[in-house]
């Protein structure tokens, strides 16, 4: 029976090697599929690789001519940038000049608009001065009128000072006297002095070439340091606008007149 | 959001018209004008505005009144008040802020500046 026992167990263990045996070259076949397979990739990567010394130098030369391809669009592409950003920076400067011209024209429009909203001498006086005060930035300045019999310019508004205190001129004679027959606007020092006898800007008032008055500037708002392109546009504007608008006023008022003394005669006459 | 409004204190028609062609350029605004303190105070007292500008030297009400009873008037304090002036001498500029003026812009004015100022009170874009 021991034997029969011993005879069992020895089968019993031949039979556990047998199927370790066999589970072992299970594995050994799997990898052996395995490596076959990676074998198989690496043969084909190999292929599709330069194989000889003439391939890896053609390889090289047409990698290097990419890179030299890439290399010039590159320059291409960073050239077109810098044109882009160049334009960019012309068209924001242009957008910077056109703002300022809009708010210049704005300002002239104003001026014009505002100058012929009315026939009134003294208002028309009054606007005048408003736009010097407020476009131009003028502290000390009047609004002088030509008599055209005497060749007397005397001053009618001002601002700054009382309308007497600044002195009387004479047509072609003297800074303002000789600016206004000039018939051209006239800038000096524009400096701080007020001497009511040497202004530092004169614009004389013409109406068809004929000078009719002159506005005459002695100093600035403390915060205006000089003039800008925009203030001589405005004494170009003045020097005709503000002229047409005191010649259209005062031939309002003295066509009024007229009117009511023929209205005064007919009602005369009919009464 | 409405529409936002705009109120110019100012005296001098020149001025105003001026100062509404700048603020025209703001879109979905509304531009109301008073032509002098008293007439400024009536306005922003019965309507709603988002900001004054106002000038100093003006007849009937000053501009320093003006702003002085706006901040002392609880519905109207928190108005921003922006003053546009002739009067460029620092102890001017710090009287009118020191009644509660936002900013303060001296004559002549550039547009963009007052557009600039207008639109970073307003907190407009």
């Amino acid at each position: 029976m021991s034997e029969e026992k011993k005879i069992f167990g020895r089968a019993d263990e031949f039979l556990a090697l047998f199927k370790r045996g066999a589970e072992f070259s299970k594995e050994l076949l799997v990898e052996n599929e395995r490596l076959r397979t990676e074998l198989a990739r690496l043969e084909d990567r190999q292929n599709s690789a330069a194989q000889t010394p003439e391939d890896w130098s053609k390889l090289r030369r047409e990698l290097l001519e990419r890179i030299r391809v890439l290399e010039r669009e590159c320059l291409n592409v960073r050239e077109r940038l810098g044109q882009v950003e160049t334009e960019n920076s012309q068209f924001a400067q242009r957008y910077v000049e056109i703002e300022e011209e809009n708010n210049n024209l704005a300002n002239l429009y104003v001026a014009s608009y505002q100058l012929h909203s009315t026939l009134d001498l003294d208002e028309v006086l009054k606007i005048i001065m408003e736009i010097v005060i407020n476009l131009v930035g003028a502290e000390v300045f009047a609004i002088y009128l030509l008599d055209e019999e005497s060749g007397a310019l005397g001053a009618v508004a001002a601002e700054g000072a009382a309308v007497a205190d600044f002195p009387k001129g004479r047509l072609g004679s003297g800074a303002l006297g000789k600016a206004v027959a000039a018939t051209e606007a006239t800038c000096w020092d524009p400096g701080q002095s007020k001497d009511l006898n040497q202004p530092i800007v004169c614009v004389p008032l013409v109406v068809q070439s004929r000078p009719i008055g002159a506005i005459s500037i002695y100093s600035l708002l403390q915060q205006k340091d000089g003039f800008s392109a925009l203030d001589h546009e405005l004494f170009n504007m003045l020097g005709g606008h503000a002229a047409t608008a005191i010649f259209a006023a005062r031939l309002y008022s003295q066509s009024e007149r007229k009117l009511n003394t023929i209205q005064g005669f007919i009602d005369l006459l009919t009464n | 959001m409405g529409q936002q409004r705009i109120l110019i204190v100012e005296d001098s028609p020149t001025m105003r018209q001026l100062l509404v062609f700048a603020l025209r350029r703001l879109k979905g605004v509304e531009i109301v004008e008073a032509q002098d303190g008293m007439d400024g105070l009536r306005k922003v007292s019965n309507d709603h505005f988002d900001i004054a500008l106002i000038d100093i030297n003006m007849p009937v009400m000053d501009g320093l009144k003006l702003i002085r009873l706006m901040r002392s008037e609880e519905s109207l304090k928190e108005i921003p008040i922006v003053v546009i002036t002739t009067e460029g001498a620092s102890e001017d500029r710090e009287r009118a802020l020191s009644l509660g003026a936002n900013e303060y812009l001296t004559k002549p004015i550039q547009a963009n500046r007052v557009l600039s100022v207008v639109k970073g009170l307003m907190k407009l874009s």
